[in-house]
């Protein structure tokens, strides 16, 4: 069972601090993140399967498993292990309404 | 600056082959394209952190810190003086009569080349365990990554499930970084790893360094281990089942699995264009065919571990050799490939003790549980795949479009060599009769948006 977050920070802590909103909730990340480090710095998972019960939090994060999906608000999807957050990123966990 | 070369060369990938090819292609005064899917290059083996982060060459890479420093400072340099195109970060989702489909941040464009140099790369070969479509289990690839590249674990109390030297690599880097290590389990027992001694002993001073840092994981360590289950709970990993090798079983508690067998070659694109493939027994599975100095004919070139399964040594060597090749088709002078191919040679034998001493998991996999998820992309299960055999035949594309086993996002990187065995084991043929998954383009997944020309 995962209290916190599924990460652990062990170096590089120095960075600028940011911010971005997921699902609506306002996150705390370092600049240099992943998407999928700052999600998991404070969450155990990145969204849920399409295709079963189980949480999904990336696998290869190298961009070829194509686990790591999410969303922006804005409706566009990406990878989260290969791109990094910015500042006031507006992040879902599951897709838009009306994603195909 | 120098303009793009007539004729026209591209690289695809940016990792120790690449970056050689490029620079043995720049030396013989042409101006080759690299197109790369990382912001810097490097590949994966050296990948680099985003820019801030301030870790030395030594801190991140170890050993092979030289090595490292060297490939980017010449990458660097070369793309600086504008010496080469670098084209990043972008994917090429598509191949076709001389043509490359780029997807970069802009959308699609194409890209025409009149010699092509396939760098690809490799990614872990993993093989499925029970329960590991749940949130917590990654690639042991993946765990370096976060180390190397973000300064992150990816748990608080990891176990590694795998038989090969990146479990060594990543255990003992790992619990030099100050994360909990519960197990490192490898499914080779001591008397199959003696078996890869004589072919080890080619690279002694990489055999050795293998051993130093697998004494320091001490009590951690478990050879023959036999892995029955991962156990979740509502947040994802929460523990692994596993026998030792004289049959005890174990329940080690944890958050984060990282698995991997060895390494797996990225041929997509090798496919694609064409290239003929044969049936490795050795590394179990399908490698494009090419010649020693990696001709694929048709004007492609394959270096790397896309195609030899050798690591980032090997990998420059291959790179530089197969620019050589292209240069000499061309019939321009192209270097020396004689010590290369030698140092090749060697390579090779340490790589097949490597493949012996650290076998893939066949019987693990013949053994899963009807149950059990192969694809993790689609959640299909063993018991989809056999019942695909049952009903198609020992044909690979006939069971994938039965059972949708290869169909889902990654496109059967991660799933196509345990769903093949399986599909041989019940149609009672050899995985080379099963034969392979197609490459199907794109080879990235693509938004439809990005096909739409602006404007």
């Amino acid at each position: 069972m995962i209290m916190a977050g599924r990460i652990v920070r062990l170096a590089e802590r120095d960075r600028a601090q940011l911010h971005f909103l997921l699902d609506g909730e306002m996150r705390g990340a370092l600049a240099g993140d992943t998407v999928l480090t700052a999600m998991l710095a404070s969450g155990h998972a990145l969204r849920k399967s399409e295709f079963g019960p189980d949480l999904r939090a990336g696998f290869c994060l190298m961009g070829a498993c194509q686990d790591c999906w999410v969303w922006r608000e804005e409706g566009s999807r990406l990878r989260a292990c290969t791109t990094l957050i910015a500042e006031g990123m507006r992040l879902r966990t599951t897709p838009p309404e009306g994603w195909p | 600056m120098s303009e793009i070369s007539s004729p026209r060369i591209v690289i695809v990938g940016a990792g120790p082959a690449g970056i050689r090819a490029a620079a043995t292609l720049i030396e013989a005064g042409l101006h080759p394209v690299v197109i790369d899917e990382a912001q810097r290059a490097g590949g994966q083996i050296y990948r680099r952190a985003p820019a801030g982060f301030a870790r030395t060459h030594e801190q991140l890479y170890g050993s092979e810190a030289a090595k490292a420093r060297a490939l980017h400072a010449l990458f660097d340099r070369l793309a600086e003086e504008g010496r080469l195109t670098h084209c990043a970060p972008s994917s090429v989702i598509a191949v076709r009569e001389g043509r490359l489909h780029v997807l970069g941040e802009g959308g699609v464009q194409v890209i025409g080349y009149d010699r092509l140099i396939l760098a690809t790369g490799a990614s872990d070969r993993v093989a499925p365990v029970s329960g590991w479509q749940n949130a917590g289990v990654y690639s042991l690839g993946a765990a370096q990554i976060a180390l190397k590249a973000q300064g992150v674990a990816l748990g608080r109390r990891i176990v590694l499930i795998r038989s090969g030297p990146l479990l060594t690599l990543v255990g003992a880097q790992l619990v030099k970084a100050g994360t909990h290590v519960a197990a490192v389990l490898d499914t080779s027992p001591w008397r199959q790893q003696l078996r890869g001694f004589w072919g080890l002993a080619a690279r002694p001073v990489v055999a050795l360094r293998g051993l130093v840092l697998r004494a320091r994981l001490g009590g951690r360590y478990h050879a023959g281990v036999t892995l029955e289950r991962i156990e979740a709970d509502e947040t994802g990993v929460a523990a692994l089942r596993w026998r030792d090798a004289g049959g005890r079983e174990h329940l080690t508690p944890c958050d984060m699995i990282g698995m991997g067998w060895h390494l797996r070659a990225e041929t997509h694109l090798a496919d694609l264009v064409g290239c003929a493939f044969t049936r490795d027994e050795q590394w179990r599975q399908w490698l494009p065919k090419t010649d020693r100095m990696g001709r694929a004919g048709n004007g492609v070139y394959l270096a790397g571990d896309g195609v030899r399964l050798l690591g980032a040594d090997g990998a420059e060597i291959a790179g530089r050799l197969a620019a050589a090749a292209c240069l000499s088709d061309l019939g321009r002078p192209a270097p020396c490939a004689s010590a290369d191919l030698r140092r090749l040679a060697r390579f090779e034998r340490f790589a097949s003790g490597l493949a012996r001493a650290f076998p893939w998991p066949s019987q693990m996999v013949l053994t899963l549980p009807d149950e059990a998820i192969v694809c993790r992309c689609e959640n299909v299960t063993a018991g989809a795949v056999r019942e695909g055999a049952d009903f198609g035949g020992g044909e690979a594309n006939r069971v994938k479009s039965l059972s949708r086993v290869g169909m889902g996002r990654c496109q059967g990187r991660y799933c196509q060599l345990a769903a093949v065995e399986l599909v041989a084991a019940q149609a009672g043929c050899t995985p080379e009769a099963v034969g392979r998954f197609r490459g199907q383009a794109p080879v990235r997944p693509a938004p439809i948006g990005a096909f739409l020309q602006k404007g």
